[in-house]
């Protein structure tokens, strides 16, 4: 049998989608999840091969959902976003199917992901990069533990490249992400936070002073009282942001 | 030209008839008076030389309706109207000296010695001519730049007000759509329903005019429209309670106004909670004004405080400045740690 996770915030539209797939005898719907937050549980518990995801959804999006899940299974996006938005994840997806579709549009997509199950190869992996959402500026969803915490950006104090990972400084705590640094960089508000080191980024209003280390070097003294080093890149950058 | 037309519209005609006359009764009586001529010699000298001080005088008007010196330039107009008034000199010698009185030995005499004086008069007449007609098409074009930058203003206003409320979420279209999709498969008589309450609303939001005013009933029963279809998709998670003053019915307000500050409070309340929420709509009847609040919930922990009205706002905000020049009539506020609170305010007129 294959497994399959229903991810919509409207249970008509997951209804839609479940009266579809009773064409289909080999899967099996496992699950049907109202959020981000139920579609990680579920996802975690039952390891579906394939999920339909809907994109605008209490909390936490579809993009920010699969984030926080390590290995994800095969997606079709089920969304009413218009067509110029979805083409951005076109590529990165099984399909996308924008609502309302027919059942022939249906079956295009099952096809889709059939034929790419039989050659074996993996779904090609999102890249998000390319597809934030205008409220993915004000916030960073992490995982702690088995829970799920949405960071509002301006508690951020400041970023740290790690291997594949970033970590992510509040005031109080530090989360791992596996994101890029250039990721932060272009996806959060450049008035607001300032790459200043291959391996940092600082929120300017945590600022305090840009102190200087040796001949030629400086580091950032934070408000926590956290120094970050300045790469010479960063410190020009810096200056001109702040009208230095 | 309608500057100039109007300039000699019949009655101005005959007030600038009328005041060339008058000067020439009194310059020629001055003459008769202070020279001792005859009346006929009189009127001949002061006929000729105010026939010709208002011809110079619509010369003068002529040119400053097509050339408009600046301030700054005004000595073009000074020197012009000093050629002018030598010009009329000359030609009132020329005429009375070979045509009118060519053998008035005393009268000739007494022009010999008036020829200043004369000069400086016409000069005197002339620029004032000029001046009035300088102020005169000045406040022309101010008054048709005034009149044209207003239609711009105008003009402006209507687009964007008509773009503001053509700012329906395509979203809630689609996913409406597809609710309708979904129950036309297992509940067909509710999705002809939920089509009916579509078309109602589509249809409400299309006919209404621009800058229509309509009664606070008329704006709930098209808002009820919209909060049907919207349960059809949330009513799981979503109740509404709408309460409201006896005396707020009949008070006015603009069309199409609640129904997208409610989408904003549905939108913010259902995305920033995953439980079940209340959206409260409360219309009250204030001295000379309609207050609607819009209550939802959100979760303070994660949605950070944000400045101004934010959310989506900022749209209506717009165009209620646009309505009533005002930037206080939509304001926000948090209650607690859970409930958003937007509040519209709408002028009656007394």
């Amino acid at each position: 049998m294959i497994k399959t996770i229903l991810i919509d915030d409207e249970p008509l539209a997951r209804s839609i989608t479940r009266e579809y797939l009773q064409a289909y005898a080999d899967i099996e719907v496992v699950q049907e999840c109202n959020d981000g937050f139920e579609g990680v549980k579920a996802i975690t518990q039952h390891k579906p091969d394939l999920i339909f995801l809907d994109i605008q959804m209490p909390k936490i999006n579809g993009f920010e959902m699969l984030e926080l899940i390590d290995t994800p299974p095969a997606v079709i996006f089920t969304t009413a976003f218009d067509e110029y938005a979805m083409k951005a994840f076109e590529a990165h997806a099984i399909d996308y199917l924008l609502k309302p579709f027919s059942k022939d549009r249906f079956d295009k997509a099952m096809q889709k992901w059939k034929l790419q199950q039989s050659k074996g190869e993996q779904p090609a992996k999102l890249l998000t990069e390319e597809i934030r959402q205008p409220e993915e500026r004000n916030r960073v969803v992490v995982k702690e533990g088995g829970n799920i915490r949405i960071i509002p950006v301006h508690e951020i104090q400041y970023i740290e490249a790690y291997d594949d990972y970033v970590k992510i400084f509040t005031l109080k705590e530090m989360f791992l992400k596996k994101k890029t640094m250039g990721f932060y960089e272009q996806s959060l508000n450049a008035d607001q936070f300032v790459r200043v080191h291959r391996s940092y980024i600082i929120q300017l209003n945590q600022l305090t002073r840009i102190e200087p280390l040796e001949k030629d070097t400086h580091v950032a003294l934070l408000k926590s009282g956290t120094r970050v080093p300045l790469s010479k890149t960063g410190y020009t950058k810096l200056k001109s942001v702040l009208g230095l | 030209m309608p500057a100039s037309s109007k300039f000699f519209s019949s009655k101005l005609t005959l007030g600038y008839v009328a005041w060339w006359l008058v000067l020439i009764s009194i310059e020629a009586y001055a003459i008769t008076d202070a020279f001792d001529f005859s009346w006929v010699v009189a009127l001949q000298d002061a006929t000729t030389m105010i026939v010709l001080v208002a011809v110079a005088g619509q010369i003068m008007h002529n040119s400053v309706r097509y050339y408009q010196p600046s301030l700054k330039r005004s000595f073009q107009m000074i020197a012009w109207s000093i050629a002018l008034a030598i010009l009329c000199v000359v030609a009132h010698r020329f005429i009375v000296t070979t045509y009118l009185l060519p053998d008035n030995q005393p009268y000739l005499t007494y022009l010999a010695g008036s020829y200043i004086f004369r000069g400086l008069f016409i000069w005197i007449m002339i620029s004032m001519m000029g001046t009035i007609s300088w102020i005169w098409f000045y406040f022309q074009d101010q008054r048709a730049s005034e009149s044209r930058e207003q239609d711009v203003i105008k003009l402006a206003r209507e687009a964007e007000l008509t773009t503001l409320r053509q700012q329906l979420q395509p979203h809630f279209l689609f996913n409406s759509l597809n609710s309708i999709s979904a129950l036309a498969g297992s509940r067909p008589e509710e999705a002809r329903k939920m089509i009916q309450q579509l078309s109602d609303f589509l249809r409400g939001t299309i006919k209404r005019d621009n800058q229509q005013l309509v009664t606070l009933e008329e704006e709930l029963n098209h808002l009820y429209l919209y909060l049907e279809i919207e349960k059809v998709r949330f009513g799981h998670r979503m109740k509404t309670e709408i309460e409201k003053d006896e005396a707020a019915s009949g008070m006015m307000l603009p069309s199409l106004l609640l129904q997208p500050v409610v989408e904003n409070a549905i939108k913010f309340g259902l995305y920033d909670t995953t439980g079940e929420i209340i959206i409260r709509i409360r219309a009250q009847a204030k001295e000379n004004e309609l207050v609607v609040t819009v209550e939802n919930p959100f979760d303070a922990e994660t949605t950070q405080p944000k400045q101004g009205v934010g959310f989506g706002l900022t749209g209506i905000q717009r165009r209620l400045y646009l309505l009533y020049a005002r930037n206080n009539l939509l304001t926000t506020r948090q209650e607690g740690n859970q409930l958003f609170i937007t509040e519209v305010t709408i002028p009656q007129k007394a």
